[in-house]
């Protein structure tokens, strides 16, 4: 019975979408707003264990719940949707929007290279972090292009919007970043879409520019990444 | 028929994005190609907004569902992280601290000489 129900192709991805609501209603019901609680990544512990308890193999998981990665394509395309809804504040800033997130690109590129050279991390290892910045879906498939492991990707977008949202205002206010638009951008340079519902506590400007500097970071760094890794 | 239709452009982009990640030598995600063309075609108004938004919003709430079964991938890479886990954690967190501080530092610059320009031409 038990292996029959492994076996199904519908069983990894139940258990996916169960875990995974289960995080998610628990974040709604109580309000929890702390970046730490991430849904995500506490489904994917949960699930992780549960596979290791049990010995199914990751495989044979997979199999049923990786059916959904075939959506990634279609709905990063969908993330020009938002950016489109925000062209006017686009067109206006778009000096400041181009050149400064260029610049947190290469900073980070920079940072990336020199520690990954420093302590001598594996070339497979550090392809995979050079574009944790940016929204999950297009730094996993660039990890995917460069060679590195998808993996390692997502925990490094996932530290890159914990360390963004938990400390991006202080850090705001230790460099004396106070213009709202120049906020906004740097949340969400650094840490896409979990810095981004920080950047909206800041305030209004700060969002909107927070939640185009995703889209706008996700494309550049398709561009600085590959030019980066060849510093390893 | 409204949700089909707009199902049906987003796969076409995603066919012609998978076609010219495929054709173009260069280490570009297909899907970042897309992105781009979607929104060429949303700001020449080829596709306007209405013809998408529904369909694309559904998506964008549920996005991060998509990666729960590339990051339960992570049981099987744990060999290769091994003993790299602080380091890998330390690179992501100086990297965040560092872009925030040079976008922000950066933007802030080019708005406020912007904005001393604008006053000089008043």
């Amino acid at each position: 019975m038990f292996d029959f129900i492994v076996s199904s192709s519908f069983f990894g991805i139940t258990l996916s979408f169960v875990v995974y609501m289960f995080f998610q209603l628990i974040k709604v019901k109580f309000k929890i707003n702390n970046p730490l609680f991430n849904p995500l990544l506490w489904s994917s512990v949960v699930i992780i264990l549960f596979l290791m308890v049990t010995k199914i193999d990751y495989e044979v998981y997979n199999s049923s719940a990786g059916v959904v990665t075939y959506w990634l394509t279609p709905v990063t395309i969908c993330l020009a949707i938002p950016l489109y809804r925000r062209v006017q504040e686009l067109k206006e800033n778009i000096v400041a929007i181009v050149i400064s997130i260029i610049c947190g690109c290469i900073g980070h590129a920079l940072v990336m290279v020199v520690i990954a050279t420093a302590v001598k991390m594996s070339k497979i290892l550090s392809y995979s972090v050079m574009s944790k910045s940016v929204t999950t879906a297009i730094a996993m498939a660039l990890t995917e292009k460069l060679g590195g492991i998808p993996a390692v990707t997502i925990v490094g977008v996932t530290v890159a919007g914990m360390t963004g949202a938990v400390l991006g205002p202080t850090i705001l206010k230790i460099f004396k970043i106070k213009e709202p638009v120049a906020q906004g951008l740097a949340m969400g340079t650094a840490s896409h879409a979990v810095g981004t519902s920080k950047a909206m506590e800041l305030g209004e400007i700060q969002g909107a520019m927070s939640s185009l500097a995703i889209v706008v970071t996700g494309i550049l760094t398709v561009v600085v990444v590959p030019i980066a890794v060849k510093f390893l | 028929m409204k949700y089909l239709y707009q199902l049906t452009i987003i796969l076409a982009v995603s066919l012609v994005s998978e076609a010219l990640g495929y054709f173009i030598p260069l280490p570009v995600p297909a899907s970042v190609y897309g992105l781009v063309i979607m929104f060429l075609l949303l700001w020449t108004k080829v596709v306007k907004l209405e013809h998408v938004e529904n369909v694309a919003d559904f998506f964008l709430q549920i996005m991060p569902f998509f990666f729960v079964a590339p990051t339960v991938g992570l049981m099987t890479s744990f060999d290769a992280i091994k003993g790299n886990v602080l380091w890998l954690v330390l690179m992501c967190f100086v990297s965040t601290v560092v872009t925030i501080a040079v976008t922000g530092a950066v933007a802030q610059l080019i708005i406020r000489m912007r904005k001393k320009g604008g006053k000089k031409d008043v």
